[in-house]
């Protein structure tokens, strides 16, 4: 096929990419460029993070108790260990892409394919990973409750273990107006229903004496503030407004809703780049598969991707420092 | 096309026989960084939260090391930065080095500035 020749008819100008400046290729090069532009990029949407963690230093959510969930295991808080696995599937998967690149340049064609291969599957599985943790960030697990402020008030027994609002919340039978487009403002929808009222939820915290309400601020410990029941019945009564169930991203029961903002920005723009460098992997798959690279004598166009492949997994690393390690 | 990879890393202190070997050898050490992070920071040694260095605990001082230090051998191993010349790998990695410090600092005084403000004003924020 004349589409699959290594000439681009640039060679020999110096202009046109023929000489390879600093070695690399005009390919190589660009996607080098495509790197470094990227890199600022995320680097800025890290350093923003930061800035706001920053600014709420002393109420900012303990990503420990944010991320506790394993797929299967539930209710065994275990913070850390899904998160690290998908930071080792998409190690893994670097490596197998280097070995890949490192197939190609010895002519291998069958091994380019299954290393690719295995690249593919490590890809679809962190994206799977990073959109299960999603599910379950939106979904949130013990609800809270906000205040006119915007702060959050979580709820605990005396023990000092966490307590679901499910499981003191009073039924109270109420009606409930919905909003329609024909009797006010049609540009302002109904809000989206949590399951239990603020009412409910108050009434619950007031019939229940074991129940104390745990503020966003950190004490001098580094804990977060412990009210004692008669600050709490105050805070609750006076301050109270909505119940949060979940995070989205003008709500957030886990804490600040900046820290809901940023993880589904920055995880999110992350995931998209996997998202691109799965289908990109796939389209150069294809190609190894039926021979286009054997034929044009160069395995470059894998290198290309492996360097692509490369920088999510290095942007990676920074993200799991800044949002679950630090 | 000639492809001459360096085969050694830690400054030439551990030298592979092969790339391939190199790459396997590369994936054992993120992994253990890897483990090691993963194991402090459920842990959380006690000698390491309660220490300050520059305004941050010991133990985010040793995740941004070895955060640093995962970046280095995924770029120059995985990225094969270790087999480009030496101008490529200036031009990449100081501008980014360069504009990336600047960017953090200014950013975080100021969102420590802003704190300050929130913290010490006439104000109410907490309501």
């Amino acid at each position: 096929m004349d589409t699959t020749v290594a000439k681009t008819g640039t060679e020999g100008k110096t202009w046109g990419g023929g000489n390879q400046p600093l070695n690399a290729s005009y390919g190589k090069m660009m996607m080098w460029f495509f790197i470094v532009s990227d890199a600022l990029t995320f680097s800025g949407f890290i350093a923003a993070y930061g800035f706001s963690r920053f600014k709420f230093i002393d109420a900012w959510p303990i990503a420990d108790e944010v991320f506790t969930h394993v797929p299967f295991l539930h209710g065994v808080p275990a913070p850390m260990y899904y998160v690290a696995f998908m930071t080792f599937i998409l190690i893994f998967s670097s490596v197998t892409m280097v070995l890949a690149v490192d197939a190609g340049h010895k002519m291998q064609q069958k091994k380019v394919i299954w290393y690719m291969f295995f690249t593919i599957i490590g890809g679809v599985i962190f994206v799977g990973s990073q959109a299960w943790e999603w599910a379950t960030f939106i979904k949130g697990d013990y609800g809270a409750v906000e205040t006119k402020g915007g702060k959050i008030l979580q709820f605990l027994d005396t023990d000092g273990k966490r307590v679901a609002i499910a499981e003191f919340t009073e039924k109270i039978p109420s009606a409930r107006d919905i909003h329609v487009e024909n009797n006010g403002i049609w540009y302002e929808a109904e809000p989206t229903a949590t399951t239990y009222s603020y009412e409910e939820v108050k009434a619950g915290f007031l019939a229940n004496d074991n129940l104390l309400v745990r503020t966003q601020y950190y004490d001098e410990n580094g804990e977060p503030t412990v009210l004692s029941r008669e600050e709490s019945i105050a805070k609750i009564v006076n301050d109270g407004k909505l119940v949060v169930e979940g995070a989205n991203l003008k709500h957030n029961e886990y804490g600040h809703p900046l820290f809901a903002d940023f993880f589904f920005f920055i995880t999110g723009f992350h995931g998209f780049h996997v998202f691109t460098g799965v289908l990109i992997n796939i389209i150069v798959f294809f190609n190894v598969v039926i021979g286009t690279y054997e034929r044009r004598g160069s395995y470059e166009m894998v290198e290309k991707v492996g360097l692509y492949w490369h920088f999510v997994d290095l942007v990676w690393v920074f993200v799991f420092t800044f949002f679950y390690l630090v | 096309m000639a492809h001459e990879h360096k085969l050694a890393i830690f400054r030439g202190t551990l030298k592979f026989k092969s790339n391939i070997t190199k790459i396997w050898g590369v994936f054992v050490f993120l992994s253990i960084i890897t483990i090691i992070e993963v194991a402090l920071g459920i842990i959380k040694p006690e000698f390491l939260t309660e220490t300050r260095f520059l305004a941050m605990k010991l133990l985010n001082w040793v995740f941004i090391i070895l955060t640093l230090v995962k970046a280095y051998y995924i770029t120059w191993d995985f990225m094969h930065m270790r087999d480009e010349k030496s101008g490529l790998r200036r031009a990449v990695v100081w501008t980014g080095v360069f504009l990336i410090c600047y960017l953090i600092l200014i950013l975080l005084i100021e969102g420590d500035y802003i704190f300050e403000v929130y913290k010490n004003n006439f104000i109410k924020f907490d309501f």
